[in-house]
């Protein structure tokens, strides 16, 4: 099968949506964004963002959970599914052992 | 979301850019982006105050605004569908439609028919059309050569002809030589014997100018193009070669024209196609011999005043036809003496591709012609047609209720739009491909018949690739057309509705329908009331008195004196054979004119007035043999001396002369000058038709003649059937003439022949309305059974409440009647106007009474009425036990 690959700020988007666990919507992921990167971004990219991870499977939405503060419109919940997690998983692996494989006077040289 | 929503910061948040989200941002991914601007726009005017907030909110929503959104795809859209035109598609479109035409055997055959029908009456009018317009195409140098026409100004009305003097040849050589690569001089295409050894047949051809073969680009069968530059030659077509010469080489043989003119065969060419202006050329002589043998051609070399040759023209390479015509425009008047620039005489080139379609002149203007019915049969063709298409396009729409659930059922397990547009097209070319492949096999097999009224000679142009492209294009064209309505109208039906059940077609959804029916039939009744008008037209010329008698009237033509010489010997012979009861000589047919002189003048004539006559030449015995009526005076008398200078007249003649008018008294006795020559009027008759039947007769004078003359007239008598009669009078001519064949006409059947185009246009008019009816019909007893179908179970409910089948057959009914009624309207003053417009042209014409509209709108309301019954009487007689018990 051939590999999907995750950008750099999808990859984010994954990992804020995991973190929230089943509460991460649209405002809650744009605001851990803000709060966690510190990186502020426009809601369409976040939207975008979403929309793109859905598409190529990493995660699952479904509406609900209407409050008076959006004047009672739903939000449309994202869930990690298991395609999803295993990318995150395998990146993680991935840069561990990147990790391992660097030299220790590089980074230290590299950190002054 | 039933509570109203509570909107705390909506008083603040920009309206404008709310509007501008709810209309621009995707519908489907609104409602979550709504509610997290919203919420977002409190978070961050709790933490950075309103106008942050306000600014923040601004920029965000133009992000998910496009083309900067993203949108989510419906999830069907996101499941894999075979691409519609997929092979195994297409196959199972095909099986589909075979199946479905399969298990509706009445639908299919109304729709396969009519489109049949219909496509094949296009296809022979496209023929037929196809043939009109390559008319005189044999030739190579069709673009270039033309026919050299004048106009006259007679009376205050302009007169076009092709008729010519024969110094006009000379100043078109030598004046505007340079335009011309060929003037060719010609006489009229005229009845000759020709004859070898004892062979001998009446044929067709011109005496002409050695160019011609050249110019008509002739092809050769044997000689050369040049061979008409030797004296006293000939080129005859092949079938004249092989009448005359069977399987001899006939080139070098001496043969005869008229039993006196020895001339050479130098050529024989391939005879002319039927659609040729030359088609009658059956041969060709010198010019030359035209001169030597006939005094009057002779003398008529230098007179600009005798108007009786033809010139064909071809154009030199650099020269434009147009501008040559105008040119030349007074190449006569500018020539002729003060006398004949009076009638101002205007030269123009009439071009071959005009020749037969736009052969008519009104005062000098181009009328048109031909084109007309071009014009006329091609717009037939596309209406018979589009009745077809109607037909088909209806019957697909009343069954859309049946195949709604189909549509429903299709869509619930996934096709999608495209996929059932794809279904319903396939099943529409399907039908009509079917349809013409028959259509083709009916054209195969009508062309004969067709051929016969239209007077034609046309085949199917099988190896003509520009046909196949027409024929499939057409095809495809019909097929897109008449299957495009259900397709797109059924493939939009919403599958929930059509499966609950509860989808009707709303009351209007008929309304199309209804009125491509009613458009069926205006054009059927068009059509009918037509073909009543022509064919009254028609009856109303041949009822009117003719102004003698036809019956047993024959003529036969002389151009040989053996007649004239031994005229009382022979006379004698036929009257004594008791074949005959009288006969007379006269210089031409009864049924044309052939001369019409001017330079008469009598007492009291206009100054100004043209005295142009059409002048007959008789012996004494004319009259009695023809039957004229006498209105005053009498007939010629050989008892009287002074009747070789006397005249008789006809009524337009004495009308035309304003002998009545003027002095009240008769005509007879007066004297009518030619020159130095004087006629007493001696008599005077009743108009005889001897041109068209349409027009008043020309002033006509008849005078003793003593030359020998072109015709024999014989009356055959009565008391002896025709056929033995003509035998007699054949073997007694033959005694007398042996050089000539006894080539005879009987004077009725010249006439009817009169009225040959009228009753060709009649009949095909007639044939495309019984067709046009017939697939009107036809559509309609299709719409009549699927009626009676949905409404089983109404019936079923009146008939157990009560209802007769008398009042059940009307309440089926009556929505067709409405429908014919609507249409009859409509076509009632269309048809008016055409016809009105087409009996213009004719003087004598019949009238539009009420009764030919009221007769044609009753047939109609008749055949709809016996259509539409068949199915409604059906319904109506069904058990209401077998329609109600289905639930």
């Amino acid at each position: 099968m051939r590999r999907t690959y995750l950008g750099e700020f999808e990859e984010v988007v994954l990992l804020m949506v995991a973190i929230l666990d089943g509460e991460g919507y649209g405002v809650t992921v744009s605001q851990a964004l803000e709060e966690h990167t510190g990186r502020i971004v426009t809601f369409g990219t976040v939207h975008n963002t979403l929309i793109r991870l859905e598409e190529k499977g990493f995660v699952r939405s479904e509406l609900g959970g209407a409050t008076a503060e959006r004047g009672g419109r739903r939000k449309r919940l994202f869930r990690v599914t298991a395609l999803g997690s295993r990318a995150m998983q395998e990146i993680q692996q991935l840069r561990q052992q990147l990790w391992q494989m660097v030299p220790p006077n590089t980074l230290q040289l590299g950190g002054i | 979301m039933n509570a109203p929503p509570t909107r705390p910061n909506r008083r603040t948040a920009p309206r404008w850019a709310h509007w501008l989200l709810t209309k621009l941002h995707p519908e489907n991914t609104l409602e979550e982006v709504e509610g997290d601007l919203d919420e977002l726009y409190a978070y961050w005017s709790k933490r950075g105050g309103q106008t942050q907030a306000t600014l923040r909110y601004v920029l965000n929503v133009v992000s998910v605004l496009p083309p900067f959104v993203r949108r989510r795809k419906r999830i069907e859209q996101r499941t894999q569908q075979p691409f519609f035109l997929h092979p195994d598609m297409l196959r199972n479109y095909l099986k589909i439609a075979f199946r479905n035409l399969r298990s509706q055997k009445v639908y299919s055959f109304i729709n396969i028919g009519g489109l049949a029908v219909g496509m094949a009456v296009a296809l022979l009018i496209g023929l037929w059309m196809y043939d009109e317009l390559s008319f005189n195409r044999y030739h190579k140098n069709y673009d270039r050569i033309a026919q050299v026409m004048q106009n006259q100004t007679i009376n205050g009305s302009v007169s076009t002809a092709p008729a010519i003097p024969i110094p006009l040849a000379n100043v078109l050589r030598s004046t505007y030589g340079s335009d011309f690569k060929q003037v060719v001089l010609s006489s009229w295409t005229e009845e000759h014997i020709l004859s070898f050894s004892d062979k001998k047949y009446w044929k067709t051809g011109n005496y002409i100018e050695p160019q011609a073969p050249d110019m008509l680009s002739l092809t050769m069968i044997k000689g050369t193009r040049a061979g008409l530059k030797e004296p006293y030659s000939i080129m005859i077509s092949e079938s004249v070669a092989s009448a005359l010469f069977g399987t001899t080489e006939p080139i070098g043989k001496l043969m005869k024209i008229d039993a006196q003119i020895a001339v050479k065969v130098t050529g024989v060419y391939e005879d002319l196609p039927y659609n040729s202006q030359f088609s009658n050329l059956d041969y060709m002589v010198p010019w030359q011999v035209n001169v030597a043998v006939r005094d009057w051609v002779k003398n008529s070399a230098q007179k600009w005043d005798n108007n009786s040759f033809q010139i064909y023209i071809q154009l030199a390479d650099h020269a434009n036809m147009r501008q040559v015509s105008a040119r030349i425009r007074d190449a006569k008047l500018v020539n002729v003496s003060e006398q004949l620039a009076r009638f101002k005489p205007e030269v123009f080139l009439q071009p071959m591709s005009r020749w037969h379609l736009y052969s008519e002149f009104e005062n000098g203007i181009n009328t048109g012609g031909q084109i007309q019915f071009v014009w006329l049969f091609g717009i037939i063709g596309v209406f018979v047609l589009l009745l077809a298409c109607i037909n088909f396009m209806n019957l697909s729409t009343a069954r859309s209720e049946k195949r709604a659930k189909e549509v429903g059922i299709r869509k619930a397990v996934g096709s999608v739009r495209a996929q059932l547009i794809g279904q319903f097209l396939s099943e529409s070319l399907l039908v009509v491909v079917i349809a013409f492949i028959i259509s083709l096999l009916l054209v195969q097999l009508s062309l004969p018949y067709f051929n016969d009224i239209a007077a034609k000679k046309m085949t199917m142009l099988w190896s003509t690739p520009v046909f196949w492209l027409l024929g499939l294009g057409f095809t495809l064209l019909t097929g897109l057309i008449s299957g495009s309505y259900p397709a797109l109208y059924l493939s939009g039906f919403q599958p929930i509705s059509t499966l609950k059940g509860t989808f009707r077609v709303g009351r209007f959804a008929s309304l199309p329908r209804k009125v491509l029916v009613v458009v069926q039939f205006t054009v059927s009744v068009t059509l009918i009331i037509g073909t009543i008008i022509v064919f009254r037209q028609i009856q109303f010329a041949q009822n009117r008195p003719i102004g003698y008698s036809r019956n047993g009237l024959l003529y036969v033509q002389t151009t040989t004196p053996d007649i004239h010489t031994h005229y009382d010997a022979f006379r004698a012979d036929l009257l004594q054979s008791g074949a005959v009861t009288e006969i007379a000589e006269s210089e031409s047919p009864l049924t044309s004119v052939w001369n019409v002189n001017g330079g008469f003048d009598w007492d009291g004539k206009d100054p100004n007035q043209q005295p142009d006559f059409a002048v007959v030449g008789v012996n004494y015995e004319f009259g009695k043999t023809v039957g004229w009526q006498f209105k005053a005076g009498r007939d010629f008398s050989r008892s009287f001396g002074t009747d070789s200078s006397g005249m008789v007249i006809n009524e337009a003649a004495v009308k035309f002369m304003g002998l009545k008018n003027r002095n009240g008294g008769s005509p007879i006795g007066k004297t009518i000058r030619d020159g130095d020559l004087r006629y007493k009027i001696i008599g005077v008759i009743k108009d005889m038709v001897m041109e068209s039947p349409y027009e008043p007769a020309r002033q006509t004078l008849f005078y003793i003649s003593n030359f020998p003359s072109n015709f024999i007239n014989i009356r055959l008598n009565p008391a002896m059937s025709a056929s033995e009669a003509v035998a007699k009078v054949g073997v007694i001519y033959q005694k007398y003439s042996p050089t000539a064949p006894f080539d005879y006409k009987f004077a009725d059947a010249e006439y009817t022949r009169k009225f040959a185009a009228e009753a060709r246009i009649g009949t095909l008019a007639s044939f495309f309305a019984v067709l046009a009816i017939f697939i009107s019909c036809l559509g309609l007893f299709g719409l009549a059974s699927f009626v009676a179908e949905q409404r089983t179970k109404e019936i079923g409910v009146r008939k157990v409440l009560g209802a007769s089948v008398f009042n059940l057959w009307g309440l089926l009914s009556k929505d067709f009647m409405v429908l014919v009624i609507i249409s009859f309207a409509i076509a009632t003053p269309i048809a008016w106007y055409f016809l009105t417009n087409w009996l213009q042209q004719y003087q004598y014409r019949t009238d539009l009474s009420w009764w030919i509209f009221a007769v044609s709108g009753g047939g109609a309301l008749v055949v709809t009425l016996l259509t539409v019954s068949f199915q409604s009487i059906k319904a109506a007689l069904m058990n209401p036990v077998k329609s109600l018990r289905s639930e």
